[in-house]
């Protein structure tokens, strides 16, 4: 016998009484207001509101002056590199400030989805100094049951919830932010177009 | 059969240093605080935990059945799927994927399963460098040593541990101990690994039968940089990990970070379902002892753990003695009672650091009872004969003094005026363990039996 047909053997053999599958509720009675809950749990993950401002590009700039290389996924940032462009995710590595929009966000735990839809090069997310994220403030779901049934997570190859920017705190517990991903995760509200 | 763990020696050696013992066990306590403070900040907290420990000891119940679906999915999904009986078959089809595609750098994220298969020294004594990326993990791994931790693997290091394993590894500024300096420096060092890596690892916190996707809870992006830089992405994922339905997930991400690090969520909770376009994609199934464990009446509860660490913060014994003591994988309340299922002899210490509290029962996230475990364990191990001398010959003593009432009395009468008569060194002396670190309460000047017999004379009168 291999040894998938052993292992599935012995787990038969061996199997605990059966026991019911409980019906998850949805929790999601008398919850806050989803975006003051979604900013204040996001902030406390570390990260950075932006709200809503009169120059996507601009606001970009002033946030990162120094940035060299913009590369931006969505069509309100022009950037200096369009991620079209990108085939090899390595060739992200000189990139300062990263943009993408999120599919939608989550209130409870301040997180974003994204996926390979919004990021077309996953490694936009994590392999630039900074990351900004365009976040539709109407398409905020209040928890995470209510997260976990949209269709997004079915129709991904790979979907994350971020929420916040790259974090450790292994050295004598003391907060680092940019322990490998980005050192720095901001939101730009900017309804979908 | 190894040598038996020497669980108080490893500790007293720990101990030894106030600075580590005192970082240590604040540190961990502050965890278990903000634990419980997004804990209360839940009403239905109590309800996840219910839910958390039916949806897994349900899947449990049916394990061959689920792992059954989630390979069905996983393989229409393109993902290459591999079965390892145990440690050994795993490394070899990890080194098999990795050589026949020319690999010889491998970047990490933390698995504690990988760690449990010690594949580290296999793949590096047949030439593939292996880079863990994870701080705390890299730090562990530079200083060869195990994860003392499952979710910070360098707690018991203070900043100039680190500080001292950089310099030998990394070349950093021996007398700099700043931990943003030493992160900073790590982050320079390892980023280069991700560009030239042929391949990236990961572990599972989550396998869902339902869509055949697997989840990774970290806070790094190291996880999400292994994953999707190099073409090829291999997760070595423990059987017990399988949970029925996407939905399911609301559950547990909800209590995974929150009991871990009493944060509301990991910074990246990712979920792999499909091979990035032009990239591979390989699941490794490992049993390495599981399915043994599901059939320890008693035990096999141990399976329905989410590797939070909430049990170790909690801890007294734990926070007092250092990861390391516990000499192996799993650290802890938990690895006391999973260690043994491993090797009995090796680990028969561990189910003797506890005090019983219970404390660890009440904060698992899937309400595993552990205690119970634990206590069940010194059970199985007194009968297999492994009680250490010292603990065989106090236990006869107490057994004889407990069980026969009027000895007790007796020696009872007596303890309270001889405990307070005795000189300093006689309680706190290298060879009294309940001396050291704390000072002994006022003894009452009388028992509960004498006072009561008075009273209730008073009473009757």
């Amino acid at each position: 016998m291999n040894s998938r047909d052993s292992i599935l053997a012995a787990l038969r053999e061996h199997a605990p009484a059966a026991k019911a599958l409980p019906d998850v509720p949805m929790f999601d009675v008398g919850l806050p207001e989803t975006l003051p809950q979604f900013i204040a749990t996001f902030e406390r993950m570390g990260g950075k509101w932006a709200g809503t401002v009169a120059d996507i590009e601009a606001e970009i700039r002033a946030r990162f002056p120094d940035a060299r290389v913009v590369c931006s996924a969505v069509p309100e940032v022009a950037g200096t590199r369009r991620i079209e462009d990108v085939s090899d995710p390595r060739t992200l590595e000189d990139v300062d400030v990263g943009v993408v929009r999120a599919a939608f966000g989550v209130a409870e735990t301040g997180s974003l989805f994204l996926s390979e839809a919004e990021y077309r090069v996953n490694a936009l997310g994590y392999l630039p100094q900074h990351l900004v994220v365009l976040l539709d403030t109407a398409d905020i779901e209040p928890n995470l049951h209510r997260a976990y049934q949209r269709r997004e997570f079915h129709e991904a190859r790979y979907a994350v919830l971020m929420s916040g920017p790259s974090a450790t705190a292994d050295i004598e517990g003391v907060l680092i932010r940019g322990a490998q991903g980005v050192r720095s995760l901001t939101v730009i509200a900017a309804p979908k177009v | 059969m190894s040598k038996p763990v020497d669980h108080v020696n490893i500790a007293r050696k720990f101990i030894a240093d106030e600075d580590h013992i005192q970082f240590h066990d604040k540190r961990l306590w502050s965890m278990r605080e903000l634990r419980d403070k997004q804990a209360h900040g839940i009403p239905e907290w109590e309800d996840l935990r219910a839910l958390a420990s039916q949806i897994k000891e349900h899947t449990l119940s049916n394990l061959a059945g689920y792992l059954e679906e989630f390979e069905r999915k996983a393989k229409a999904n393109g993902v290459i799927v591999h079965w390892a009986a145990d440690a050994a078959e795993h490394n070899r089809i990890v080194h098999e994927i990795l050589s026949s595609r020319g690999v010889d750098l491998l970047v990490k994220s933390k698995s504690m399963l990988t760690e449990e298969c010690d594949m580290r020294p296999y793949l590096e004594e047949r030439g593939i460098e292996v880079v863990e990326t994870d701080l705390g993990e890299r730090i562990q791994q530079f200083d060869n040593e195990p994860p003392s931790h499952i979710v910070v693997p360098p707690i018991h290091k203070l900043a100039r541990d680190v500080a001292e394993v950089f310099a030998d590894h990394i070349g950093t500024d021996r007398n700099n101990a700043d931990p943003h300096y030493l992160a900073e420096s790590m982050r320079q060092a390892t980023r280069p690994k991700f560009i030239r890596a042929g391949a990236g690892m990961t572990g599972c916190n989550f396998a869902v039968a339902e869509t055949g996707t697997v989840t990774v809870c970290t806070n790094e992006g190291n996880c999400d940089l292994s994953a999707n830089v190099p073409p090829l992405h291999i997760a070595s994922i423990g059987i017990e990990k399988l949970i029925p339905r996407m939905s399911d997930l609301g559950v547990f991400i909800r209590l995974l970070s929150r009991s871990a690090l009493g944060s509301p969520i990991t910074q990246y909770t990712s979920h792999f379902s499909r091979p990035r376009e032009g990239s591979e994609l390989h699941y490794i199934l490992v049993d390495n002892g599981r399915s043994k464990r599901l059939a320890m009446e008693d035990f096999w509860y141990s399976l329905k753990c989410i590797r939070c660490g909430a049990c170790m913060n909690t801890c007294p014994v734990y926070r007092r003695s250092g990861g390391l003591s516990y000499g192996g994988v799993y650290a802890g309340p938990i690895g006391a009672i999973i260690n043994p299922t491993f090797d009995l002899k090796k680990y028969s210490a561990l189910p003797f650091a506890s005090t019983l509290n219970g404390s660890c029962s009440n904060v698992c996230p899937v309400k595993i009872n552990i205690h119970e475990q634990i206590y069940k364990w010194r059970q199985i191990v007194a009968e297999a004969g492994y009680l250490s001398f010292s603990k065989k010959m106090s236990m006869r003593f107490a057994g004889k003094l407990l069980g026969d009432p009027k000895r007790y009395r007796k020696w009872m009468g007596g303890a309270p005026q001889l405990l307070a008569k005795l000189p300093r060194a006689f309680l706190y002396n290298p060879m009294n363990a309940w001396g050291k670190q704390r000072e002994m309460p006022e003894a009452p000047k009388q028992s509960f039996h004498e006072w009561y017999a008075e009273n209730r004379k008073k009473e009757n009168k």
